[in-house]
């Protein structure tokens, strides 16, 4: 079968081959669709019970037999163009990271929005991808879990062939690449793949339209721009440890007070050369009035509510 | 306006679950519609797919059943292939890469999958139709989610609720499953009241973990509560069935 030869060229072919639905490729398809069914997508990977490798090459996934599948699944699943359409896929919203003398600091808020809904306020927007590799979710949280898991895996298969951990340019750039190959077809997410390799700490944005940049700074989401106005104050190269997790916890916490779809929680990880480290998880009302209690960097006292009320200037809500 | 593939339909219903520390509860009311119409007062939307493992779908009907079917259908290649049932968290992860193959033509269900983790733990997980997925301890989806959920919020998680002053502890973790009984009923009386899609009939599925005693159970009228273990000297899983109401 055409697939299992070149894997990429194939994929690619494949989805053309999925879009014509005249001719023999489409007869081929059809066949092929009764077969494979989706009982045993390429999407699913891993045990396939025991049978072995049903599975073969890079995923496969089904697709309406209609002329234009982008615009069906735009019609039924965007929420934003459509507030009434019928399946809301989760939103995730602020997530930044940013690089130092000290390592990573990576920071994410845990509100999951369905339309006006907050669908969770539990949400992990931070995927653990291996014990130097962190990747955020910001867009579509299953776009997200899903394939940032999926480079997970393909980063292991790397190190097991090359005998040594692959860098962070090089695993943003395989999902940069795979993000491009299905440009246009609908997938969301906007990540940050952060890491420490040998070139030492490193961030890559890489986004569904298949950008992908290298840079010292980022933050995305819809509560980006109140993140960026904390951090960008805020920040230089030498940050001590304590300060830059400090920063993340506070530009987190803006974005979490003035942006209706970011909140509840802040979850903050740290990346240093052996590895990444979860700091903690802090309530962002908590942050509001108490802020983050006796620990290193935290300057005392709530971020909003004293700043608020003990002045002796007009006070603002 | 353009004739568009418009293959989903919206069935109501409600679905919930919520885990304990040694058993997890899922429920599901029993009426299925379309529109203002009721389709059927008994369809149901909680299944038993192992002994740990129950899956609840809401959603669109024939969607879910058919997601169902295939998801029995990998567990049951499983265990001829390995001589045993999946665990919890593995289930979790084949339900994710099987809505998200579906990620271009998605199923049109939310799915709350719970049972009991290898580790004895009450668990529960949620997804959104394309495979998000996250571990929680309680989660509604449905039509009336949004009446239930900040019920379960304030009930299970405590939310906005400041402990009893000396009381040691705070707010507990974990609810006995009596206690969790009572809050899923009333949740689904209270639902039906005002949501016009939820009613009919309360399907509760209670797992409990490996050599928990069914104390808790015990309450109810045993008329009403039927084992439907597979395996004797596992965990155990009762269904209880209750009506709810119809108009």
């Amino acid at each position: 079968m055409l697939r299992t030869r070149i894997a990429f060229l194939s994929r690619v072919t494949a989805l053309v081959r999925k879009f014509s639905n005249t001719g023999y490729d489409s007869e081929l398809r059809n066949a092929h669709d009764e077969l494979e069914e989706d009982g045993c997508s390429g999407a699913m990977w891993g045990s396939s019970a025991g049978f072995g490798n049903l599975c073969k090459g890079l995923p496969r996934f089904n697709l309406p037999t209609v002329p234009d599948p982008a615009a069906f699944l735009r019609l039924h699943t965007d929420d934003r163009a459509d507030p009434s359409c019928r399946i809301k896929i989760q939103h995730g919203t602020t997530t930044l990271a940013f690089r130092f003398r000290g390592g990573v600091i990576v920071a994410v808020d845990s509100r999951a929005t369905a339309g006006s809904y907050i669908a969770s306020g539990t949400v992990r927007k931070v995927i653990e991808i291996n014990k130097f590799l962190l990747g955020t979710m910001a867009g579509g949280a299953a776009d997200c879990q899903y394939w940032e898991t999926y480079l997970g895996m393909q980063c292991r298969l790397y190190e097991l062939r090359n005998r040594e951990r692959i860098s962070v340019a090089a695993a943003s750039k395989y999902l940069a690449n795979l993000v491009y190959s299905y440009k246009g077809m609908g997938l969301s997410m906007g990540t940050m793949i952060c890491g420490w390799d040998k070139t030492g700490p490193a961030v890559y944005y890489v986004d569904n339209d298949g950008t992908r940049l290298k840079g010292d700074l980022f933050s995305v989401g819809s509560g980006s721009t109140f993140a960026y106005g904390v951090l960008d104050q805020g920040y230089h190269w030498d940050l001590t440890d304590s300060e830059a997790q400090e920063l993340g916890r506070r530009s987190i916490y803006a974005a979490g007070h003035r942006d209706a779809f970011s909140g509840n929680t802040i979850n903050l990880y740290h990346i240093k050369e052996d590895g990444w480290k979860f700091i903690g998880n802090y309530d962002v009302t908590k942050m509001h009035y108490d802020g983050p209690g006796d620990i290193p960097g935290a300057t005392g006292g709530g971020y909003g509510y004293d700043v608020r009320t003990s002045s002796s200037t007009v006070v603002v809500p | 306006m353009q004739r568009q593939f418009n293959p989903y339909t919206e069935n109501g219903g409600t679905i919930l679950a919520i885990a304990g520390a040694d058993f997890a509860v899922i429920a599901g009311d029993t009426r299925q519609t379309e529109g203002f119409n009721i389709q059927t007062r008994y369809a149901p939307k909680v299944f038993r797919l192992t002994d740990k493992a129950v899956l609840a779908v809401n959603g669109f009907a024939a969607d879910g059943n058919m997601f169902v079917k295939k998801v029995k259908q990998r567990l049951e290649w499983y265990r001829h292939a390995h001589a045993k049932d999946m665990p919890l968290r593995a289930i979790a992860r084949l339900i994710q890469t099987m809505l998200y193959a579906q990620r271009f033509f998605p199923y049109y269900v939310y799915n709350i999958l719970g049972g009991i983790e290898d580790d004895g733990s009450g668990a529960v997980y949620s997804f959104d139709p394309v495979g998000s997925y996250e571990r929680e301890t309680c989660r509604a989806a449905g039509a009336a989610q949004q009446l239930v959920q900040p019920f379960l919020d304030n009930q299970i998680y405590f939310k906005n609720q400041v402990p009893p002053p000396g009381v040691a502890g705070g707010h507990p973790t974990h609810l006995p499953l009596d206690r969790v009984l009572s809050i899923v009923t009333d949740s689904f009386t209270s639902a039906t009241e005002r949501h016009i899609e939820v009613g009919d009939g309360l399907e509760l599925y209670v797992v409990l973990a490996k050599g928990r005693s069914p104390q808790g159970l015990e309450g109810l009228r045993a008329a009403h509560v039927r084992e439907v273990t597979g395996h004797t000297d596992g965990e155990r899983v009762f269904v209880i069935n209750q009506e709810l109401k119809k108009d």
